[in-house]
């Protein structure tokens, strides 16, 4: 497959949807969203279902159409195209393979379509290709069924690729694999996305897997964008307690704002005590007197026995050690807290192995830097 | 199956023995009497009287009449159930809301609530000279004649047969995995190619099944050509009520049978062998 052009500039917007709404009889499960994907992006659909991210996806495709608004591809409206008029592809959620042909006939199904139909040696030549680049190189003429789930999603992946479409879409593509394969299919999608160079747009509820391969990530909840930004930006700077929860794993104090200091807020609970956290950079102002949450990733925390004292920090939680689940690299701990609740602190490896290892009823002390604490609206 | 654990095998004995009395007695023993019977002689009051004679056989081609419209129009009765009930099953698999399905599937089998015999009879009238006949000669078209005719019969084949066609190809688009045709849409296909490459292959086990339960059921009808071709278009049954209940010439009815049987035999081996060659999917059935 010839790679495409990298020399595009980085700018350009593949796919766009402005004020775009979908309603479905009485539900609505796209609710006024604009967004802009550039060329040649990785880019996530990310929320748990029912957030309207594979809606989002099949207005792409042309599956549905928009009941407001605008979906844009390569600059151009495409309301009212029908989908098979439209140079996306999507690899489907099962695949979609069809039963009655082999994997070479799927493969070039596609082909097959076009108008003039291309002669029969020269689709046989860009499946062989395509097969190639997928790495079934002489799988031609099996059955699909008789393939393994992994080898389904890498036809489904060659039949979307050999159009050459502008955009591939991809519905849940990993979630039949099991977490060993899905692991390697995450892993070979990236390579190949580098590869043929196109505009990947994936639909996923796996933060893991959004996490892993994606540009930029669109977190989705009830129709609307909560946020959408780098993985880093996601994780590092949540805009609501909502994106923290979703994207990776958070302790969550939830209390009351009594304080505003530049970005420096400092949140009441009901046991009386206090905890000071910064506001993330694009997060809404909080006001004294709102419902907020201090959030503290469990990787952030630092585990000590009670008796030895952290010079490092200002805040020194005392509590008790619940559980402890050895994940080999890390162990995780929960940690029931004197007027904080349960704390769940991730501890590497590489620390443990200096300092103790804590059991069940062991007296500790957690801590945390003060900028890892970060304060967030509860919507 | 175990081969020692007894308990297993007497309970597949006893699940079997009714099948296996139901196939003897009301199948296989008619069968070897109906074969012996076609040897024989028709007794002088009618019926059968023994012996060992294929004169009964050698006076086949005088019902030449009677095969040849049944193996005439049973095929094209099928082919013409195939092609009215394919738009309606689509149509209810595919196209109607979830709310309405079950309502129309119902309607289709409402028919089926009232005697064939009846309903056939209200064809009469509706095909007779004072139905459709009569309503043609007030826009001036004068002396159709509807009843009576290969057309009636076939009018009326695909009327009292069209739901055994709709169900199986219902069923078969029903489970057709929707997304398949989203599939071939988003690689290009219009929908009249979708519906080509896609949808009719993957509904043909729903087809064969349709076709072969209408063509057997058709292949020994006589109810519809005795009302509907009024003596004019019969067919092999018409031939068998008349040798078995009016002239009581058992031997030769047997023949007749006999001969249907084997031509039946023949015809859906072939058809079942054109199927299994060009049968495809790994979960495709044909019955």
């Amino acid at each position: 497959m010839e790679l495409v052009d990298q020399s595009n500039s980085p700018r350009d917007i593949d796919i766009e949807f402005r004020g775009v709404t979908k309603r479905f009889e009485d539900v609505v499960a796209v609710d006024d969203i604009s967004l802009s994907v550039e060329r040649g992006a990785f880019f996530s659909f990310l929320g748990p279902s029912g957030c309207g991210k594979t809606t989002s996806l099949r207005l792409i495709a042309g599956f549905d159409q928009p009941t407001q608004g605008e979906v844009f591809i390569g600059g151009s409206s495409v309301v009212g195209i029908p989908s098979h008029k439209r140079p996306v592809n999507m690899v489907f959620q099962h695949y979609a393979l069809f039963p009655h042909m082999d994997v070479a006939e799927n493969i070039g199904y596609g082909l097959r379509q076009r108008n003039p139909k291309p002669a029969k040696q020269e689709v046989s030549k860009r499946v062989d290709e395509t097969l190639e680049l997928v790495r079934l190189g002489g799988y031609g003429k099996r059955r699909v069924w008789e393939l393994s789930g992994g080898q389904q999603q890498r036809v489904a992946l060659a039949r979307a690729l050999i159009n050459h479409p502008t955009c591939l879409l991809l519905d849940e593509p990993l979630a039949a694999l099991d977490r060993k394969l899905r692991r390697e299919m995450q892993i070979e999608l990236q390579t190949l996305q580098r590869e043929v160079g196109i505009t990947f747009i994936l639909v996923t509820h796996d933060q893991e897997e959004a996490l892993s391969m994606s540009d930029r990530i669109c977190i989705m909840r009830d129709g609307h964008i909560v946020q959408s930004g780098s993985p880093r930006e996601l994780y590092d700077e949540p805009i609501n307690r909502y994106v923290a929860d979703f994207v990776g794993k958070s302790n969550f104090f939830g209390g009351e704002v009594v304080e505003t200091n530049d970005s420096c807020v400092t949140v009441k609970f009901d046991s009386g005590q206090v905890l000071t956290g910064k506001q993330p950079k694009q997060a809404p102002g909080l006001a004294n007197g709102s419902k907020a949450s201090i959030a503290v990733r469990p990787e952030m925390i630092s585990i000590k026995s009670a008796d030895e004292t952290d010079t490092n920090s200002s805040i020194a939680i005392k509590g008790r050690v619940m559980n402890r689940i050895f994940l080999g690299e890390h162990s995780e701990y929960l940690v029931a807290t004197e007027g904080y609740g349960d704390v769940m602190v991730l501890s590497p490896k590489s620390i443990e192995h200096s300092s103790r290892i804590f059991t069940p009823d062991d007296r500790v002390s957690i801590s945390w830097r003060p900028d890892a604490a970060l304060v967030l609206g509860d919507t | 199956m175990g081969a020692g654990s007894k308990p297993n095998q007497w309970l597949t004995v006893a699940l079997l023995t009714p099948t296996s009395i139901w196939f003897l007695f009301l199948l296989i023993l008619p069968l070897i009497v109906i074969l012996v019977f076609s040897f024989g002689e028709r007794a002088a009051v009618g019926g059968y009287a023994g012996g060992f004679t294929f004169e009964q056989y050698g006076n086949l081609p005088s019902r030449l009449k009677a095969f040849q419209n049944t193996m005439l129009i049973a095929p094209l009765g099928t082919l013409l159930s195939l092609i009215v009930a394919y738009p309606l099953a689509y149509y209810l698999a595919l196209r109607v809301s979830r709310r309405f399905k079950l309502l129309l599937l119902v309607l289709v089998i409402v028919p089926f609530w009232t005697s064939l015999l009846v309903r056939t009879y209200a064809w009469i009238f509706i095909l007779g000279g004072r139905g459709i006949p009569t309503l043609l000669e007030f826009i001036g078209i004068e002396g159709v004649r509807l009843i009576n005719t290969p057309g009636a019969v076939l009018v009326g084949i695909v009327y009292g047969y069209l739901p055994l066609m709709v169900f199986p190809i219902f069923v078969s688009l029903e489970k057709l995995d929707k997304s398949l045709l989203e599939a071939s849409s988003d690689l290009g296909g219009s929908p009249f190619k979708t519906f080509m490459q896609i949808t009719l292959p993957l509904s043909m086990p729903g087809i064969a099944t349709g076709c072969m339960l209408v063509f057997i059921l058709l292949m020994g009808e006589f109810l519809i050509p005795a009302f509907l071709g009024g003596g004019k278009v019969f067919f092999i049954g018409n031939a068998l009520v008349d040798l078995f209940l009016q002239s009581r010439n058992w031997p030769f009815g047997a023949a007749v049978s006999v001969t249907l049987v084997v031509i039946m035999l023949i015809t859906v081996s072939l058809y079942m062998r054109m199927m299994m060659r060009s049968k495809t999917g790994r979960d495709e059935s044909l019955m």
